[in-house]
């Protein structure tokens, strides 16, 4: 059944060059610059990178915290679909949207990451898989979710055609139609895959630095570390849902989203588990000591404990979680705990040896910061093209 | 829909729980043994008189480039400062203000369960069945420099000035000298015979029978021994492994107990798949008990988003 309009998506119809938009594409340019570079010249021209620090924030930025940002879709789509708080939430499509370009910068930066990209084709040839490599699982695993993603927006693509009121290409509009239906049955399938795949990439991604040994500091080198970094992809996937939603009704003009509250609700129980794996983890390793000593290392540890625990603590205040204000600020401080957790993982606890130190180098910044723009760009044009906000209207009804 | 969320609650805590568990399960897991046939290098840091011998010939026999100092205009000399891409060995010098001095030499430890093996995503890093030599193939090699971040000795170097890089190591000459005289480069050389080359279980025992006829000359212990699972290059030294620039490492190897936990996670794909199987099966029963309620045709109802 092709639905006669969406009453609870809409377009959003607003100019699509802004300042802000040219300020992303200077960015934008920018980075792709940087990246140019790096093709012609080498890795080693453009970044701090060496044998030492062999990753930096391409590895622990874009993909190990880009991914875990990128967790929106993921996290709200445990709550609609199985957790089934309520049947239908006017935020899935935008999250979906984000955990795409969330996903696909992770896929960019892996492909200026790579040193031997034009060999990249080997994860497509079953004699080279090799299946006790994490980052096999990861990889392949994260493909698979850019493509489960795709056609999860699928829909809403179609009905921008369904809809449209442009004569010329009756063609397209008549296959949107033919296909619309068909895709809406078999959806569910791969929703259910949407939620399985990050489950499994998100524990890899911890499960990633197991194999750095004593290379990784003891506060964080663990065989949790796979069930920590699946709990924290969840609290910080719906604190960005906080956090988008939050924007998106300052920006638009929309109604603070109330459906917000119950996300904010769930996030303390997240961490409590959380903290609790963390703690006894600690304790039951004999490191408890190690991240109290009070060196940069535990300086760190506590940094990004304190952020987890304080956001999630404020949560749990009736009185916090009724301020839109409060509950943003909690996001915030659990989206930036909960990545500052990801990075002492990947670079601030990793130590090769003695005589090894990284920072990124200014146009390893440009890079990320070229891609984090291009993807917002991509994310603000989307949005004005095709339903994907949720509809003031329909919306305002429910509320 | 109390009950679902409470049964989904329960067996998310079941997953976790599995997840959770799998380092527990996979700490009991068998000890690493070497394959009989396995060969490497025993290094007896008392011989070595700092000729560098190896490491000019192991350069020669692989065809590396030159290292030249930073002031060497001509850039004819070379003089490596450490392993990097250009060097896959190196002989340094330890000294202390009382006279105590030796030597070292680095190159890839050879491991027995090698951690970079077991990182690489596709293959590329390998370890000869038997012989156990670790190599490279850079036709199949991506470039993600994962086998660097998992080796316990950064020993794979990458050759971070080039547009195409690909990853460094030694591999024991396994393409060239020991394949055309069934002898490393470095060993071949070396006028000491600080370096020798054999199979392992004749490196160890010749290394215990040296620490027990001369115990006032050496260290205790023999490096590579348990470390890490245990290394098919070992060595025996005067001065402190410390002093000598090797870290203090575990005895477990990371790379058989990252593959544990993998394999408890992942054994058969069976727990991914009844992972699937159970969220299709209570996204459908909510899906029935709402009418088709998945998509744009929803009724958004307002309690149902409410605060329960
Ligand atoms: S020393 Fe490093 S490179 Fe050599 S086999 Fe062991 S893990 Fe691999
Ligand atoms: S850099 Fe090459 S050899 Fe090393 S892990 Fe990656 S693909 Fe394997
Ligand atoms: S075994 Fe061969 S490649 Fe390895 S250090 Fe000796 S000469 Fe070089």
């Amino acid at each position: 059944m092709v639905p006669k309009s969406n009453e609870y998506m809409a377009l959003h119809r607003e100019k699509i060059l802004t300042p802000s938009f040219w300020v992303l594409l200077t960015f934008t340019v920018i980075g792709f610059y940087c990246i140019g570079l790096r093709y012609v010249m080498g890795i080693g021209a453009v970044s701090n990178l060496s044998d030492g620090f062999p990753w930096g924030i391409w590895i622990a930025y874009d993909v190990a915290t880009g991914t875990a940002l990128a967790c929106g879709g993921y996290a709200l789509a445990i709550v609609i679909y199985i957790m089934n708080g309520w049947k239908y939430h006017p935020l899935i499509r935008s999250a979906i949207v984000t955990s795409l370009f969330g996903y696909a910068l992770a896929g960019f930066s892996v492909m200026v990451d790579l040193g031997r990209y034009w060999n990249a084709y080997s994860f497509f040839i079953p004699s080279r898989w090799q299946v006790n490599s994490v980052m096999f699982e990861v990889a392949v695993c994260v493909m698979a979710y850019n493509v489960v993603l795709a056609i999860e927006l699928l829909p809403a693509i179609l009905e921008r055609f369904v809809h449209s009121t442009n004569p010329r290409f009756p063609k397209l509009k008549e296959f949107a139609r033919k296909i619309y239906p068909k895709l809406d049955k078999v959806l569910i399938f791969f929703i259910i895959l949407g939620i399985t795949l990050p489950t499994m990439h998100q524990s890899s991604l911890g499960s990633m630095m197991i194999i750095a040994g004593s290379k990784l500091n003891p506060i964080w080198q663990t065989g949790f570390l796979p069930i920590l970094f699946l709990i924290n992809a969840m609290y910080i996937g719906y604190s960005v849902i906080i956090f988008e939603s939050t924007l998106s009704s300052v920006a638009f003009g929309r109604p603070f989203e109330k459906e917000v509250r119950i996300i904010a609700k769930v996030i303390p129980y997240l961490t409590a588990a959380w903290l609790i794996i963390r703690f006894a983890d600690l304790y039951y390793r004999g490191h408890l000591s190690t991240a109290f000593s009070g060196d940069y290392y535990s300086k760190m540890f506590l940094a990004e404990t304190l952020l987890i625990a304080g956001g999630a603590y404020m949560l749990t205040w009736k009185h916090f979680r009724m301020s839109p204000r409060w509950v943003f600020v909690s996001a915030v401080m659990l989206c930036v705990g909960g990545s500052w957790y990801r990075f002492s993982v990947y670079i601030i606890g990793f130590n090769p040896d003695k005589g090894w130190a990284y920072f990124p180098s200014l146009p390893e910044f440009f890079i990320t910061l070229g891609l984090v723009a291009f993807e917002i760009l991509g994310y603000m044009v989307l949005v004005k093209m095709f339903p994907i906000m949720p509809n003031l209207e329909g919306h305002k009804k429910s509320a | 829909m109390k009950k679902t969320r409470r049964e989904f609650i329960k067996l998310a805590a079941l997953g976790g729980a599995g997840i959770a568990a799998a380092p527990l399960a996979a700490e009991a897991s068998a000890p690493i043994a070497a394959h009989e046939d396995a060969v490497g290098m025993l290094y007896d840091a008392t011989l070595c008189v700092g000729c560098k011998a190896c490491v000019a010939s192991c350069k020669n026999v692989n065809d590396m480039d030159a290292a030249p100092a930073p002031n060497d205009a001509d850039r004819l000399w070379d003089a490596p400062e450490d392993l990097d891409y250009r060097t896959r060995n190196i002989i340094k010098l330890y000294k202390d203000g009382e006279g105590d001095f030796s030597y070292v030499k680095y190159q890839c430890m050879h491991c027995i369960k090698p951690s970079c093996v077991s990182a690489c995503p596709v293959a590329a890093m390998q370890q000869e069945p038997g012989r156990g030599i670790v190599f490279y193939d850079k036709d199949i090699c991506i470039g993600c420099r994962y086998c660097q971040v998992a080796c316990p000795f950064n020993i794979p170097k990458f050759e971070w000035p080039k547009a195409f890089p690909k990853i460094v190591k030694c591999d024991l000459c396994k393409f060239t000298n020991l394949k055309e005289k069934g002898i490393p480069a470095c060993c071949e050389v070396c006028p000491t015979k600080a370096v020798i080359y054999g199979k392992r279980e004749f490196l160890l025992a010749e290394a215990k029978k040296r620490l027990a006829e001369h115990p006032e000359k050496y260290q205790k212990e023999i490096y590579g021994e348990f470390e890490v699972g245990g290394t098919n290059v070992i060595y025996i030294a005067g001065e402190s492994f410390d002093n000598l620039g090797f870290r203090e490492l575990e005895f477990d190897s990371n790379a058989a107990f990252s593959e544990n936990i993998q394999h408890t996670i992942y054994k058969g794909f069976v727990a991914p798949v009844a992972l699937y199987g159970f969220l299709a099966f209570v996204a459908l029963k909510n899906r029935k008990n709402h009418g088709h309620g998945h998509g744009h045709d929803a009724k958004h109802e307002g309690k149902d988003g409410s605060e329960k």
